[in-house]
């Protein structure tokens, strides 16, 4: 394990627990843009350069900048923020604490095997001209598929948004 | 593929780098009080030494012996962090920009530019889609209401235009078939082959990109965010002293870098016309040897692109100075129904025309 792994991984798991310990909203929204700084570091670390560039475009660049677009037009804050009562506090913690149990009772026995012996492991995989030349190849079907569930997407947030028959907006 | 050291050589390309950048953005400032007064008529600053070039540094004098205020009820740590986060964004991407060729000295060759990755074009559209979290952070933690209305126009703005922005690119992809951007200027001019620049290609995706790049600059026409006669100041309304500074200043920064990655990616970056002639020339005519004829052009060839930086940031301070300011509306109009049609049309142009081999 390289002194980079451990610090990204610390940076990912502080910045984790952050975003949900973090009592104000706008908080936690920045808390989960450094997770995902770190986990990009994580892909460079495994020579994976586009899934990098690409979490940060579409997670860091877009997605977490509608977040706090979101965030800063409901103005959350500790006084508007509902008063759970208690017994959702319990349920909660014993149902994550539930989970927890569960994972690290399936995960403890887990030895990671690698690549399956036989097949040769391409280490430029991470790159962006392999991965596209294997996207467009042997993932094609997949690929479309994915294109078309975006479309489908694209379709309905524009019904959503648009306009009825004599309605006015401004 | 040559594979670049990770320290040594280039940690001195990238202070260098970044130690321009900052120089650059000072005598912007400068700059833009020059080219306004010289288009409107007027004789601009001239007071602090000669021709006014101490100015920048009166200037900044003048920031970091101001008043460090924050505003009642304002998120401090994040009033801080805003525009920290904002000039750091700023100066991330010139990182991956090729400043010029290869050096040669005794066969040990020095490449400038800070880091050579094969996802550089994927890299500077990331890194200046995270500039608008500065924007964002210092509105909102203001407390105020017309920096948040700032804040809130600056990420609807930069997320409408990154995708127009985005598809000017792809076109420019399909082209070159690489996202390095040094393989990218590269390409458009090979020894002994005629090729054109990138613009020639890409008239139409220019246009888009420049576009866009003037709203992610949030410069005027597109400056709505600070929008002064709305706004009073936009999202840096709350803003004194040197915090101020650093947002006036990663604009300029912003600026600086979106130019050179226009000039990288249309302008041919470091390459001149009949560069290789000149070369060749200076090897058969005057009796030279090839790497010190090479390092030569290298060095041109730098000053090339800078010239051609220089001739872009003057372009954005002459639109400042000349259009006024779009409506909101429009902004919003010109980028959704305008832009990014216009930018599917090139990407489909650009394919036919790829299929048909024309280019």
């Amino acid at each position: 394990m390289s002194p980079i792994f451990l610090f990204l991984t610390f940076v990912a798991l502080l910045s984790a627990l952050g975003v949900v310990f973090a009592k104000n909203p706008v908080h936690s929204v920045l808390f989960l843009i450094l997770t995902f700084f770190s986990l990009s570091g994580h892909y460079l670390l495994l020579n994976a350069q586009f899934l990098a560039a690409v979490n940060i475009i579409v997670y860091a660049g877009a997605i977490m900048v509608l977040f706090l677009f979101v965030i800063m037009f409901l103005n959350l804050n500790v006084d508007t923020e509902p008063h759970k009562p208690a017994l959702a506090k319990i349920a909660a913690a014993v149902a994550g604490g539930s989970l927890l149990l569960i994972l690290v009772a399936a995960l403890k026995d887990v030895t990671p095997t690698g690549v399956a012996a036989g097949t040769a492991f391409n280490s430029q995989i991470g790159m962006v001209d392999q991965l596209g030349m294997k996207l467009y190849t042997d993932y094609l079907l997949p690929f479309e598929l994915a294109s078309v569930l975006f479309l489908v997407a694209m379709v309905g947030a524009v019904m959503l948004g648009k306009r009825e028959v004599g309605e006015r907006n401004f | 593929m040559i594979e670049l050291p990770a320290l040594g050589w280039q940690s001195i390309v990238i202070f260098v780098v970044f130690a321009l950048s900052l120089l650059i953005a000072t005598y912007c400032t400068y700059a833009e009080r020059v080219i306004a007064a010289f288009l409107q008529d007027r004789v601009g600053p001239d007071r602090a030494g000669p021709y006014g070039l101490a100015q920048p540094l009166a200037d900044a004098v003048k920031m970091f012996t101001k008043e460090e205020f924050f505003p009642g009820g304002a998120n401090k740590a994040l009033f801080v962090f805003g525009p920290c986060l904002a000039m750091i964004t700023a100066l991330m991407s010139s990182a991956v920009i090729p400043f010029g060729n290869i050096m040669n000295f005794g066969n040990n060759l020095f490449f400038l530019q800070g880091i050579e990755v094969n996802i550089g074009m994927l890299w500077v559209f990331g890194v200046v889609s995270l500039g608008v979290y500065g924007v964002m952070i210092g509105g909102w933690a203001s407390n105020n209401k017309f920096s948040l209305l700032g804040a809130i126009r600056a990420a609807s703005q930069n997320i409408s235009y990154e995708l127009a922005m985005g598809m000017a690119l792809i076109a420019v992809l399909m082209i070159s078939g690489t996202l390095s951007l040094r393989d990218i200027t590269l390409q458009q001019s090979v020894a002994g082959e005629w090729h054109v620049w990138n613009i020639v290609k890409q008239p139409l995706g220019f246009i888009i990109f420049l576009v866009c790049a003037f709203a992610e600059t949030n410069r005027t026409p597109f400056d709505l965010p600070e929008c002064e006669t709305e706004l009073v100041g936009g999202y840096h309304t709350e803003y004194s002293s040197m915090k101020l500074g650093l947002y006036l200043f990663s604009e300029y920064v912003n600026i600086f870098v979106v130019s050179a990655v226009m000039s990288v990616l249309y302008f041919g970056g470091f390459n001149f016309p009949f560069q290789y002639e000149l070369r060749d020339w200076f090897v058969s005519n005057q009796g030279w040897e090839l790497a010190s004829a090479q390092n030569l052009i290298t060095i041109l060839g730098t000053v090339g692109l800078f010239l051609k930086i220089f001739a872009f940031i003057f372009f954005f301070m002459w639109i400042r100075w000349t259009l006024p300011r779009f409506r909101y509306d429009q902004l919003m109009r010109l980028g959704w129904t305008i832009l990014i049609p216009l930018a599917v049309f090139n990407i489909v142009l650009t394919g036919g025309l790829i299929l048909a081999g024309v280019i």
